[in-house]
């Protein structure tokens, strides 16, 4: 785990790698090029590239527009703004006539930083998933990044990728990593307790399996890059397996992977759950490490809530 | 096509518009019949189309961004032969092919979901670039409401089609002077609305929204027209061919009754019916 990339650098190689391939793919961005990475692609391919200026709603619709074409438009902006600023061109003229459209958003969650309340967004997943038949993607690390913008263009439809601006740790080898869109990934096994988590607490939830294990808990721990459609078949499995869960995202605890779990397991196999994440609350300006800090978004909160858990698991 | 014909289909389309709302007991009868004579001179003259492939790659494409005027553009693909003519009396109903407002998926010859206002014009720059990306020559034709263009995502799109030069985009403005709540004046002034799209860097013409030669001759224009997008600014009625609804506010959303539906077929007379 030593190398660290944030998942906006792995977007922004995969496009411009996938551009060279599959000639359809236009990529929108709106002022923010350097920041999501989509100038990777801009430069590369400048005919295929459309900066729309500071305008997240025409964004959407422009891209809506070349979908209509037999375009693969990826669009680019910050998670608060593709999805708060352009929610109602996204839901209506993106998801309702389910055209080809990637949203691909960066600058998700508190580890924005510095920048504050006003550029994290704790409640994209949330909104996103919301939407019928929107396919909600949060990628833990550089590889599964890459893997993950493959996926969505050779999907036909629409398709939320959630990504990072900070630095986070690779987690999985390249050679043999296997992405599939709505199918979890077990990285541990265990049998006290599942460990659920996405996007970049997948890492600190791997910190958390040895912190246990120390502690003589055995913890299972699965990757959720696909947040909708989610893999019932894999959460049921381990529900019934290991008798707990608890869930880990950089995200509020409202309406995203822990919603989304509860959702899951409350119908089909009622075990104990405990959501590690934002509990109703605004970012503000900080360090990320920090920021994971002060909102428990640590390993050390993902073992806490363990405990918590397992002592709800005992009552019965 | 001559404008007797012209005006024979646009009675037609009228008369189906008044039947399909009036069947449907809901829907937009003013702002459809404002909007009736440009869509039938487009679909029956000036776009290049084919009704039996729908999906034409080559064809012009056409967004109906001010989505409320469904009963006009629903009626103007039936007379074109998109689908039977049957759909229109079963407008708006659970199950039917005919949405409130334009669904791409569900309706041939639709080229863009559209109805929430604002939207439609960013959608047909989407179209426009990517005709010109690919070297294709169709053209794109929007069409925007007077009232919708109070919404701000409008003006995020007009800087986009001048900034990328779309002089393959056409658009309307079905300027009939009332929304909803009242005229434009009292709502939300949109004057001066000819020199607000040529601050944007548009090619503006003034027209007659109901006289085929000024739309004809406009459309003319815009073609001619390099480097820039062109608004066809159309001074309409809303309600028009229709005495009683004429400039009248309350016909912006509200269906005719029986008796009024009678009334309005009466008035509007026999079109081109068999």
């Amino acid at each position: 785990m030593s190398n660290k990339i944030a998942t906006r650098e792995s977007y922004g190689k995969a496009l411009a790698e996938l551009g060279e391939t599959n000639k359809d793919i236009v990529v929108l961005d709106a002022d923010l090029s350097k920041s999501t990475k989509t100038a990777d692609f801009a430069k590369k391919f400048p005919e295929r590239f459309f900066n729309v200026g500071i305008s997240e709603q025409d964004l959407m619709g422009t891209a809506a527009g070349f979908a209509t074409c037999g375009k693969i438009p990826f669009a680019s902006s910050f998670a608060i703004f593709a999805t708060g600023r352009a929610f109602e061109q996204i839901r209506n003229s993106i998801a309702y006539p389910r055209l080809n459209v990637k949203i691909a958003a960066t600058h998700a969650g508190i580890t924005v930083g510095e920048d504050g309340a006003t550029h994290e967004s704790v409640e994209d997943i949330a909104i996103m998933r919301a939407i019928p038949g929107m396919v909600v993607i949060n990628p833990a690390d550089d590889v599964e990044t890459k893997a993950a913008i493959k996926a969505a263009a050779e999907y036909y439809g629409p398709v939320y990728i959630r990504l990072g601006r900070l630095s986070v740790p690779v987690i999985y080898e390249a050679d043999g990593y296997k992405f599939e869109i709505g199918k979890g990934i077990v990285l541990r096994e265990g049998s006290d307790v599942t460990i659920i988590a996405t996007g970049i607490m997948v890492a600190a939830a791997l910190e958390a399996h040895e912190i246990l294990k120390s502690k003589g808990i055995s913890a299972k721990v699965i990757d959720i890059h696909t947040i909708k459609p989610i893999d019932e078949e894999l959460i049921i499995k381990s529900a019934w397996e290991t008798g707990a869960i608890v869930t880990a995202e950089e995200h509020s605890i409202i309406g995203g992977l822990g919603s989304a779990v509860c959702e899951v397991v409350s119908e089909r196999v009622p075990v104990p759950v405990r959501r590690v994440g934002i509990k109703d609350q605004f970012g503000q300006s900080g360090k990320p490490d920090e920021l994971l800090k002060l909102y428990h978004l640590t390993p050390e909160d993902i073992v806490n809530e363990v405990i918590g858990v397992l002592k709800l698991k005992k009552r019965d | 096509m001559d404008n007797e014909k012209l005006a024979h289909i646009a009675t037609e389309v009228r008369r189906n518009i008044i039947k399909s709302v009036t069947a449907a007991k809901s829907g937009h009868p003013g702002g459809s019949l404002s909007a009736t004579d440009i869509l039938v001179t487009l679909y029956f003259e000036i776009m290049n189309i084919d009704p039996k492939n729908p999906k034409w790659e080559e064809r012009d494409r056409f967004v109906l961004s001010k989505g409320h005027a469904a009963p006009a553009l629903y009626a103007v693909l039936a007379e074109r032969g998109y689908f039977p003519k049957e759909e229109l009396m079963k407008l708006r109903q659970t199950g039917a092919m005919l949405q409130g407002h334009p669904d791409m998926k569900s309706t041939p010859g639709v080229d863009m979901t559209t109805g929430s206002l604002g939207q439609g014009l960013s959608a047909a720059n989407g179209m426009a670039l990517a005709a010109k990306l690919d070297k294709k020559s169709y053209r794109v034709y929007v069409m925007l409401g007077d009232g919708e263009i109070q919404e701000g995502m409008i003006w995020e799109a007009a800087m986009t089609s001048a900034h990328y030069k779309l002089d393959n985009l056409t658009a309307f403005l079905d300027y009939n002077k009332l929304q909803i709540d009242g005229t434009n004046d009292e709502v939300m002034t949109v004057e001066p609305v000819v020199d607000k799209w040529k601050a944007f860097g548009w090619n503006v013409l003034e027209i007659d929204g109901h006289n085929y030669d000024q739309i004809r001759d406009a459309v003319k224009k815009a073609k001619e027209t390099k480097g820039k997008p062109t608004m066809i600014i159309a001074h309409t009625v809303k309600g028009k061919g229709v005495s009683f609804m004429e400039n009248q506010v309350g016909w912006h959303g509200s269906a005719p009754n029986e008796e009024q539906m009678e009334r309005a077929l009466l008035e509007l007379g026999d079109g081109n019916e068999q």
